[in-house]
């Protein structure tokens, strides 16, 4: 199932993630953050805090990895969770 | 088609512009030079690349750009210039491209002089770049043959996906002699493995770099196996006077044609001397050579250095009758006489061994 | 461009990086490499502008040596710094193609330094995407030329002397002086601003070859945290401290507007243009027989000698072509190296029934001198019973050899008389002709204006072959 978005979200893929934390410096409203856990590879991968994400996508530019951020803005559709 | 007196040199690129090469990157160095001349004038005229590149480096990188978009591709070069492209042609038999690749040899070592000699043989045959490699080394030795092997070389280097190596010198590229080229060839097949633009080029790459040492083991196999198709399919030689041959001559480009008087001459005199020379210096023609030892006593080879190909041939020969060998060098060519003589006290040595 | 609504994993990217060994999904790249960063702004630019299927990119030497792993699109792996040599070839022979070499700074500004500035001043009609990270990563953190003044790598322990190693190279600035290219812009990948900038300067250079206006480059500044020794958190901030200094970004060079646009036209060609450009289109020469005077004039190799400018190599050649017409084996080669600059130049000319072996002989059958160091350089050497022709006219003393032929045959005063001295080596020829009856007057005169380059002279030449050939059936 699928819907449209009302809010942005970022969504981080744990395994993709190297940890840099770029992603968390880049965020103008300030909502990513690293998790104290690993993943499998040994980082501590980023996060979305879940609220105030706006779509603007810096984090999605300023990430290294092709897969590890996805930015859904306002009005796209997400597969619901 | 009537035949034209024309130099080697200048035949060797009109018989690629008929075997359809579509491009020529040059570097300017005597005495190679007047093939990027005669290049620079008949490119054009057909709409397509001629273009003198930076260095011998970077022409030989761009025959390989050239080459990995499929298309016939040549350079031209002497010695010195040779030597830089060495490391190209290592990448060009690692990624398996095919293309043409003139030596028209000279003096060496360093800037040594511009007269013809033959040191680059080890240098091209033995694969003077990094890597366990093969060129398929082609040696002309008239006008007519400069335009043949051109190209038989665009055909073998297709065919095997191998850089081919037009081996020669000054005598020969500057010598006019009648040829007769061959008709242009139509629309070539385009290259599976190429990137040509509008043909699923993600599914292609163009590459020498295998970082898994089993894969990159596994590579060179593949290599390997398809040098040992090549020695077995494409060694080409003349035999002249060889049947009844107490003595061989060997050598190959210019000093064959001395050596093929030096047999006239001695054949006159009733003395049994023949030549075998070698027109693919690798693959070479080995068994070609144990076969005339069959009936010779000696095989004297003559070069225009201080011994190269010898070195092959009495690897070929396992040290089952003496091979000699007499040369010249610094661009001193020898003589009809000279070699003669040389050949006539190796002929009486030989026929004391026999008795 | 429609706005998108979600920003993914871009179509310029493979799928799956089937090519790399292990981890089919991730980069090789360190945590927070700058070339990450790049890789994902020219995938999306690749995706944006639909030119997915025409792009071939060119992976270096350096840690973008695997560049081939994650772009769909053709791809070859290069020689160290060789990608613009490689790329000039690869577009001239895909004109279609979008072009791209992507080139770290020791692979472009130290080993390729000449490639990349002769391949940016013919203007070829590719993009360079250069990432300047002041070091080399993959062989293990050395000096690059763009490494900054005092900073530490494994070649420059001390720190980069630029008494020793000299200053941070500008490659953006020197390439912006030449007339050849026509975009370039330095951008960086260190803050938000300088990303998006990257990003537009990126489809910028991209459309610049798609719109066939020339080449184009953008040289980015990012990080190499593993190869500085910084913390990815803090590279930032370790860029716009050191770097930003010494590499001011902007564009250094935009005649986009100025340029024509054009693209090569391969062309296919007809069996019939090549014959037609190659000059093969020639009827085959009518035979006309001749007969020898005697047997010993047979398979003659014959030395022409005399001052350069004296029309001996051409002489000769004209004598081997028209041999040739007449179905003989021929050959003709010149005097080799210095030589041809001292006092004499010389050719040698064979005519055989036979195959001709060595083209060069010690002992010539004919030797023509056409001045009086050659013939006292070479006299010694004619065959005994051959024949020696000399220019009477100017060789003020007489042959000594009473074991050959000698003919002398004043073929400048002859060729004068015709009005011109210059043609006494035709008249030579034709007094060589009628001595042997080698080749009849019809099949020279055949030859002659196909071996001239300056056609008003063939009437006057056949004049002088005529004089020359009844100087010696007067005799």
């Amino acid at each position: 199932m699928s819907k449209i978005l009302e809010e942005a979200i970022t969504v981080v893929s744990p395994e993709h993630c190297k940890g840099c934390g770029l992603c968390v410096i880049s965020c103008p409203q300030d909502v990513l953050f690293q998790i104290d856990g690993f993943n499998s590879k040994g980082y501590h991968p980023a996060d979305y805090t879940g609220e105030g994400c706006t779509g603007c996508g810096m984090c999605f530019y300023a990430c290294p990895e092709p897969a590890a951020i996805t930015v859904y803005k306002k009005g796209a559709e997400h597969d619901a969770a | 088609m009537a035949k034209e007196l024309i130099k080697g040199n200048e035949a060797v690129v009109k018989a690629a512009l008929l075997a359809g090469c579509q491009s020529f990157y040059g570097y300017p160095i005597t005495p190679a030079s007047e093939i990027a001349h005669a290049g620079a004038l008949f490119f054009p005229r057909l709409g397509r690349t001629f273009l003198q590149a930076e260095s011998e480096i970077a022409s030989i990188n761009m025959v390989y750009g050239a080459a990995a978009a499929g298309e016939r591709t040549m350079t031209a070069s002497s010695s010195p210039g040779i030597s830089l492209k060495q490391e190209g042609m290592s990448y060009l038999a690692g990624a398996e491209l095919p293309c043409l690749i003139v030596d028209v040899m000279r003096g060496g070592p360093g800037l040594g002089n511009i007269a013809p000699e033959q040191s680059d043989y080890n240098q091209i045959v033995k694969g003077g770049g990094h890597g366990s490699y093969e060129l398929i080394v082609l040696a002309p030795n008239s006008a007519q043959e400069m335009a043949d092997f051109t190209r038989l070389a665009f055909d073998l280097a297709d065919k095997w996906r191998n850089p081919v190596v037009l081996l020669t010198d000054g005598y020969i590229g500057q010598m006019m002699e009648p040829v007769e080229f061959g008709e242009s060839v139509g629309k070539l097949p385009r290259k599976e493995w190429s990137l040509t633009e509008g043909f699923n080029m993600d599914e292609n790459l163009v590459s020498s770099i295998f970082l898994d040492t089993d894969e990159l083991e596994a590579h060179n196999a593949h290599l390997q196996a398809k040098y040992r198709k090549i020695e077995a399919e494409e060694i080409r030689y003349e035999a002249y006077q060889c049947d009844d041959a107490e003595l061989v001559l060997m050598g190959f480009g210019i000093v064959s044609r001395i050596l093929r008087s030096v047999v006239d001459r001695a054949r006159d005199e009733g003395l049994k001397i023949g030549l075998l020379r070698p027109k693919t210096l690798w693959p070479f023609p080995k068994d070609a050579i144990r076969e005339v030892a069959g009936t010779a006593n000696k095989i004297l080879t003559v070069e225009l250095n201080f011994g190269q190909m010898v070195d092959d041939v009495r690897l070929a020969l396992n040290g089952s009758i003496p091979v000699e060998f007499y040369g010249r060098q610094g661009g001193n060519v020898p003589t009809v006489e000279e070699v003669y003589e040389v050949a006539k006290t190796h002929l009486s040595a030989a026929a004391d061994v026999s008795a | 461009m429609p706005k998108k609504l979600v920003l993914e994993r871009p179509k310029g990217f493979y799928e799956k990086f089937e090519r790399k060994p292990g981890d089919k999904s991730n980069t090789h790249y360190c945590p927070g490499c700058g070339h990450g960063v790049i890789h994902k702004l020219i995938a999306e630019a690749i995706e944006d502008l639909g030119i997915q299927d025409r792009v071939i990119m060119v992976s270096p030497v350096g840690c973008s040596v695997f560049v081939y792993y994650y772009f769909k699109t053709g791809n070859i792996q290069v020689a160290h710094g060789r990608a613009p040599a490689v790329a000039t070839a690869l577009k001239r022979a895909n004109p279609k193609a979008i072009v791209v070499s992507y080139q770290g700074d020791g692979d472009l500004a130290a080993i390729g330094g000449n490639n990349i500035l002769q391949a940016a001043n013919r203007g070829e009609h590719i993009t360079v995407f250069f990432v300047n990270n002041a070091i080399y990563g993959m062989t293990g953190g050395q000096m690059a030329p763009t490494t900054l003044p005092g900073m530490k790598t494994t070649t420059t322990p001390y720190g980069r002397d630029e008494d020793n190693e000299g200053p941070p190279m500008k490659v953006s600035e020197l390439l912006a002086t030449l007339d050849g290219p026509t975009y370039i812009e330095r951008t960086a990948v260190w803050d938000n601003k300088s990303i998006a900038k990257t990003r537009m300067a990126i489809r910028k250079a991209l459309q610049c070859q798609m719109d066939g206006k020339g080449f184009s480059m953008v040289e980015t500044l990012a990080a190499c945290p593993s190869g500085w020794k910084v913390d990815p958190k803090n590279q930032y901030e370790w860029m716009l401290e050191n770097m930003q200094p010494f590499f001011p970004l902007g564009v250094k060079k935009d005649i986009r507007d100025e340029r024509e646009s054009w693209h090569r036209t391969p062309r296919d060609n007809s069996a019939e243009e090549v014959s037609e450009a190659l000059d093969l289109n020639v009827p085959d020469p009518k035979l006309f027989p001749s007969e020898y005077k005697k047997d010993s004039y047979r398979n003659p190799s014959i030395k022409l000698a005399g001052f350069g400018g004296q029309g001996i190599l051409s002489a000769g050649a004209m004598l081997a072509n028209s041999a040739m017409e007449q179905g003989y084996h021929s050959s003709w080669i010149p005097s080799y190296g210095p030589e041809m600059r001292g006092g004499t130049a010389y050719c040698f000319v064979n005519i055989s029934d036979q195959e001709i072996g060595s083209p060069t002989v010690s002992h010539p059958d004919v030797l023509m001198a056409f001045n009086r160091p050659s013939l006292e350089k070479f006299e010694a050497d004619v065959k005994t019973g051959g024949l020696l022709m000399y220019d009477s006219t100017i060789i003020d003393v007489e042959p000594t050899r009473t074991d050959i032929e000698v003919l002398a045959v004043p073929a400048t005063k002859i060729a004068d008389g015709l009005g011109n001295t210059r043609m006494a080596n035709t008249v030579m020829t034709g007094a060589y002709l009628a001595q042997t009856g080698i080749l009849s007057r019809e099949a020279m005169e055949q030859t002659i204006p196909k071996a001239l380059k300056r056609k008003n002279l063939v009437d006057a030449n056949y004049l002088a072959l005529k004089a020359g050939m009844e100087f010696v059936e007067n005799q």
